[in-house]
């Protein structure tokens, strides 16, 4: 496999003037310009494989835009060499160029040109874009009648529409309603499938996890980590979430024992769909030992994803569960009767350590992720007593 | 035998083969994707060409680059369409107001010439005809300046050739030229003044040099403008300077009458200075062109010299431009890997 894209040692820098010399009095009077340096990228390499998709995730102002542009050719690297194969196309912001005073049609075109398709290409193309974007019967009308929304499906529609072989997009998959964001993330699938290398910015971590192949998390312009989505993902979502601990590791421990599966059981069964909140849940956990193991403790803490607070905690040891010295495996099963919390991420974290001495035999840090969402309940029908009385006046 | 699940060790062994099984299966399909991709094209990896980007501003190579704006001629030719139509949308009379400012000039100059009387003959002829030249070189790159600075937003989003944003105001003053010279020619050819065909030959040459010399001053002056944004108050002042240096109200010829003239007590090599404006050149050679007579009825309006000097003299400009052009496209191209960081 060969990379379409190589990023070496890129640096850049932007000098920041506390106030620029704009004009030539100001150049001429003030020799001294006082100005800091910036370094929005500090020696940032990696590549990304040919038909592969990456994510490159991390902080405001960690520097992702700030690539993306480097590569796009928008911005110039101060020191480092950016390479790559073939045509790029970058999705820095929906419907660049839209000029309100056009109508839906003409802006099409025009942001069509941007993005590098020529006029031939985007009559091909043009009534899949407005199909897309689903306004067939607004195209002859001036953009500046459109609401916001459809701004921003006209953009995306046309931004899905071009064909490079490497494709940048930034934050834009973020974009209206949630029907139609589906409909972008099936698009990028299909890019995928055509063979199409994605350079995917964005803070909707899970979409990182569904869609790419790769991360990257930004620090201050310095790669935090990099690697598969899901490790990167949970470092990521680790260091979002209040910890700026340098000692976070996913996973630690002796491992004399192991969490060899975590698995939370719905009431629908086994799998990956959302649980309904106030339905029952069991967390249950294999353990398997690399050598026998005493007085074992299994704990779990669900954390809620938004805030990385655990919501609950749990081990064996306070149900009074003892487990004696043992080699093999072995299933520990928490039931929830009812998940009380509202709609929304929740992380499991596994750990397994002794009771009586502490000592970590294995942890896995947001092992497990899943999704509580909340279902209105049908009013049921009660009898409702109603008294009638009629009165003279 | 049984361990805690329940499940005799044999049908653990069974679980942790269809795991392996699984993973195979995992990993077949991982091949299968990756054979998927592959087969997209698979001369695509040699065929695709690569571009590298480091720290170094490119240098400029002429021809390279026009290929390269010739591939992005879309955007040109949609940001000339939608300046047009954003100017005239909205109004009733759309590009028909591009086309009155040279019929009200005509009336108003017919009316004032007629009424206070002008020692020029057919003087609305001789004005239009370099006005418009001047027009068109006074709105590019009046406009010109401030292109890349009111289009900040798509150079801060979008790569695409710089270039394109002063070309497309130069490509909006073209189309407002042609049309202006339509009414001046239909103007022309209805009140019988006629054309002379020899010295027509000025035009096309008249109207190169005009448009290389205009490009060259719209890229200076739009690079110039995202540093340091005095050029634009600049540029207003220096246009209104320029446009009285210029023969266009007042005939040029009464300029070489009086500053050649051997009483004169300055030295005659003042029309030659005064000649050094690029623009005088090339106005007279439109005006020749369409005007045609150097001094009807005895009157000097035009200054006195043969088609094949007044050519000469734009052939001259017309190399002083391109070189002009050369340097500021230069330098247009080696300031605009910055553009996206200054504005």
């Amino acid at each position: 496999m060969t990379a379409a894209l190589e990023i070496e040692d890129v640096s850049k820098v932007f000098r920041l003037f506390r106030e620029r010399p704009s004009s030539l009095k100001q150049r001429v009077l003030s020799r001294r310009m006082r100005a800091e340096d910036f370094w929005a990228l500090r020696d940032v390499a990696f590549e990304v494989q040919e038909g592969s998709s990456l994510g490159l995730i991390g902080h405001n102002g960690s520097g992702k835009t700030t690539l993306l542009k480097c590569i796009a050719g928008i911005l110039r690297p101060t020191s480092g060499v950016i390479r790559y194969r073939g045509r790029v196309a970058a999705l820095l912001e929906l419907g660049a160029g839209f000029h309100p005073e056009l109508t839906g049609r003409e802006n099409v075109y025009l942001n069509a040109s941007f993005l590098g398709l020529s006029r031939k290409d985007t009559d091909r193309v043009y009534d899949d874009i407005v199909a897309f974007a689903e306004l067939q019967d607004f195209m002859d009308n001036q953009v500046k009648f459109f609401s916001s929304g459809m701004l921003v499906r006209l953009g995306f529609a046309v931004a899905v529409h071009v064909e490079p072989d490497i494709l940048l997009i930034d934050e834009v998959l973020a974009v209206g309603d949630e029907a139609f964001q589906l409909k972008c993330l099936d698009r990028v699938r299909s890019f995928q499938a055509e063979g199409r290398t994605i350079v995917l910015v964005t803070h909707a971590l899970d979409t990182v996890r569904e869609v790419c192949d790769r991360a990257v998390m930004l620090d201050h312009g310095r790669i935090h980590a990099i690697g598969l989505p899901d490790d990167v993902v949970r470092e990521m979502r680790y260091v979002l979430l209040g910890g700026t601990d340098p000692g976070f590791v996913a996973e630690q421990g002796t491992r004399e024992a192991e969490i060899a599966a975590v698995e939370i059981i719905r009431a629908s069964g086994a799998g990956d769909g959302p649980v309904l909140r106030d339905d029952p849940l069991t967390i249950l956990i294999d353990v398997r030992t690399n050598e026998p193991v005493d007085d074992l403790d299994v704990d779990f803490a669900v954390l809620d994803g938004a805030t990385n607070h655990p919501v609950i905690e749990e081990r064996t040891s306070t149900h009074g569960i003892v487990i004696e010295r043992f080699d093999g495996k072995k299933r520990v099963r928490f039931r929830i009767p009812s998940f009380p919390y509202t709609a929304g991420k929740y992380w499991v974290t596994i750990g397994l350590s002794s009771r009586s001495t502490g000592h970590l035999f294995h942890v896995q840090t947001q092992r497990y992720l899943f999704e509580v969402i909340e279902v209105p309940r049908v009013q049921e029908h009660i009898e409702v007593v109603v008294e009638a009385e009629v009165e003279d006046l | 035998m049984w361990d805690t699940h329940g499940r005799s060790p044999r049908s653990a062994e069974r679980h942790r083969t269809s795991e392996v099984a699984r993973s195979c299966v995992a990993r077949l399909e991982r091949t299968a994707s990756d054979l998927r991709i592959h087969s997209r094209s698979p001369d695509i990896a040699t065929a695709l060409s690569v571009t590298e980007r480091t720290s170094e501003s490119l240098s400029l190579r002429p021809v390279a680059r026009i290929r390269e704006l010739y591939a992005h001629r879309e955007i040109l030719l949609n940001l000339i369409r939608k300046e047009l139509k954003v100017k005239y949308n909205a109004s009733i009379l759309g590009a028909i107001w591009s086309v009155l400012n040279p019929i009200v000039f005509l009336a108003v100059f017919t009316f004032v010439v007629k009424v206070m009387g002008n020692s020029t003959p057919h003087y609305p002829v001789f004005l239009l005809s370099g006005l418009l030249a001047w027009n068109l070189f006074s709105v590019a790159v009046g406009n010109g300046t401030r292109s890349v600075i009111d289009n900040g937003n798509l150079v801060k989003k979008v790569a695409f050739p710089r270039e394109i944003l002063p070309l497309s105001v130069v490509g909006v003053a073209l189309v407002d030229f042609v049309l202006q010279s339509a009414v001046l020619l239909l103007f022309i050819l209805a009140t019988g003044y006629g054309f002379h065909s020899e010295a027509l030959v000025l035009y096309p040459l008249s109207f190169l040099t005009l448009v290389v010399f205009t490009t060259a001053l719209t890229f200076w002056v739009s690079a110039l403008n995202v540093r340091y944004r005095d050029v634009q108050h600049l540029i207003g002042l220096a246009l209104l300077v320029w446009f009285w240096m210029t023969p266009i109200v007042y005939p040029g010829g009464i300029v070489q009458d009086k500053l050649i003239a051997p009483t004169a007590p300055w030295s005659p090599h003042l029309w030659t200075v005064y000649l050094l404006n690029p623009l005088t050149p090339i106005v007279s050679g439109f005006q020749r062109a369409l005007y045609a007579t150097v001094s009807p009825g005895g009157i000097r309006v035009l200054p006195d010299v043969s088609i094949a000097q007044l050519a000469g003299v734009i052939g001259v400009v017309l190399v002083g431009s391109l070189l002009l052009l050369l340097y500021t496209w230069r330098l247009f191209f080696r300031l605009s890997g910055d553009f996206a960081e200054e504005l």
